[in-house]
């Protein structure tokens, strides 16, 4: 019943997310808890995935404990990062505003 | 079947490498010491103080550094007028039964005169050194640390655990493992206490991750830094139970803080973040200043899981790169030992990943060099810190 694409990695029974054990590309479909869930933009390896719709205030549970708590409501298969997952202790630093601003495109290793 | 071998020290430890460190004692003398050991550059490394104020725990780092079992005799280069306390250090290394010389810049002629006395004084020991005979040494005398440096989504599950698998396997052998930065453990505090050897050391682990949280709410930055976010993680707890996989599921022997010798086999969690207020910045400015302080400590190398594709090497202590991410594993593979990346793509398990880093270490630890040593990096940082002693309950016995 739990059909799974087989990139997603389930670190603990408890968890409400996945992690990609390899890239999703951007048009892909990927299929979560047997949701067919269409791909925006591309989404790297190692980040997250929603097991399932995860609500405004929820923890979210990977390695079965929790790592954060979700800022707005996250649909099954949705990318769960900075955008809707915030700390509970201190506030994440990414240079994403950085590039933005100065119009930087980069191939990680992701 | 351990092939290890080390060199005997007076103080009973044993060295898994014979290096002569040349120590700078301030940033002033830093260029004249680096001019000194560059003409023996894979056996004499550059360690050193830039601060021209004194720091108890840089002299205790240094004396610690200067009298570590894989050092063979240090020159200690100053430029005259700084204030560290190169009597006590020079004496300290003596009483070590260490070959050991101080030159002073400003006494010996300046900076071409120094180069070239230094230069001698270097040859002159490794020639010494050469004839020392390694001897037998038990898996049970290995000091073993461990870092992440630019972690991603995968150095959680792939890489962390795997030496996390390898360190139950040394703490079984009776060998000494240590963790550390606790500012990485923010999230884990509860679980991690209950692996502690007594109730109260189980407090001082709580306590320790606790002032981490605290200063870092001060500075106002989690230990988290771009690139973290970039490769999928995206808070510091979650960052932090990767993190913590590293620390495998042996007990936890003892909370111990840069500089203290563990007293025995075990596992150990080093406290790096200051005591007090906040007071010279960062607890640690980058991953070298992690592995200087477990160096302190006694590690004779480190593991160093990466997902981004840290390249550092260290001064004194092999580092053996673990590779959490299989396609930067692809790409910096000359750079890599260790490719766990494989647990990503399916086709190894941690098991055989954390056997392979355990028989590596082993290796290593034989004399095999390490990636980062073969090509030279011999990274090494240290700055103004200030710790309050640990107290009993720290180390139960």
């Amino acid at each position: 019943m739990n059909d799974n694409d087989t990139r997603l990695l389930l670190l603990n029974e408890e968890d409400n997310v996945f992690v990609l054990r390899a890239a999703v590309e951007a048009g892909e479909t990927i299929t979560v808890a047997g949701v067919t869930v269409q791909i925006g933009e591309r989404i790297g390896m190692g980040h997250k995935l929603a097991r399932r719709a995860i609500q405004p205030g929820e923890k979210v549970l990977k390695y079965g404990a929790p790592i954060g708590s979700v800022t707005r409501a996250v649909a099954i298969g949705e990318h769960v990062h900075l955008n809707n997952l915030k700390s509970d202790y201190t506030q994440t630093h990414s240079l994403e505003e950085a590039r933005a601003a100065n119009d930087f495109v980069e191939g990680a290793n992701t | 079947m351990s092939a290890l071998t080390g060199y005997p020290r007076a103080d009973g430890r044993k060295g898994i490498r014979n290096v002569v460190a040349v120590a700078y004692l301030v940033e002033c003398a830093h260029h004249v010491a680096r001019e000194i050991a560059w003409p023996q550059r894979t056996q004499a490394h550059v360690i050193g103080f830039p601060g021209c104020f004194p720091n108890e725990y840089a002299q205790k780092m240094m004396e610690r550094l200067c009298t570590h079992p894989n050092v063979g005799g240090v020159l200690l280069v100053s430029l005259g007028c700084e204030s560290f306390n190169r009597y006590q250090l020079e004496r300290t290394i003596r009483d070590s039964g260490r070959p050991v010389e101080t030159l002073v810049i400003q006494r010996d002629g300046g900076t071409a005169a120094t180069i070239a006395r230094g230069q001698q004084w270097v040859a002159d020991t490794l020639a010494e050194l050469s004839g020392a005979e390694r001897v037998p040494m038990d898996v049970s005398e290995l000091v073993i640390g461990t870092v992440c440096g630019g972690s991603d989504g995968t150095s959680g599950i792939s890489g962390n655990p795997a030496v996390g698998r390898a360190f139950d396997r040394f703490v079984s052998e009776g060998a000494t493992c240590i963790f550390e930065e606790t500012g990485e453990l923010i999230g884990c505090e509860n679980i991690m206490a209950a692996r502690a050897a007594t109730p109260e050391l189980a407090g001082e682990l709580h306590a320790s991750v606790a002032k981490a949280a605290c200063y870092y709410a001060t500075l106002g930055f989690g230990s988290f830094a771009a690139g973290n976010a970039d490769g999928g993680l995206t808070t510091i707890e979650e960052k932090s139970m990767g993190a913590y996989a590293k620390s495998g599921s042996s007990q936890i022997s003892g909370l111990i803080k840069p500089g203290d010798i563990p007293p025995r086999g075990g596992l150990y969690l080093m406290d790096v973040v200051p005591d007090g207020e906040v007071r010279f910045g960062f607890p640690n400015i980058s991953d070298n200043a992690e592995i200087v302080e477990m160096m302190a400590s006694g590690a004779h190398m480190t593991l160093f899981v990466t997902g981004r594709g840290s390249v550092v090497g260290s001064a004194l202590a092999p580092v053996i790169k673990v590779a959490a991410n299989p396609v930067m594993y692809e790409r910096l593979s000359q750079d890599m030992d260790v490719n766990a990346g494989r647990i990503m793509t399916g086709d190894a398990t941690l098991d055989e990943i954390g056997d392979e880093i355990h028989e590596l270490a082993v290796r290593v630890g034989a004399g095999e060099a390490t990636k980062s040593e073969a090509l030279g990096h011999a990274e090494f940082i240290l700055t103004y810190k200030s710790f309050e002693p640990i107290g009993p309950a720290c180390l139960p016995v």
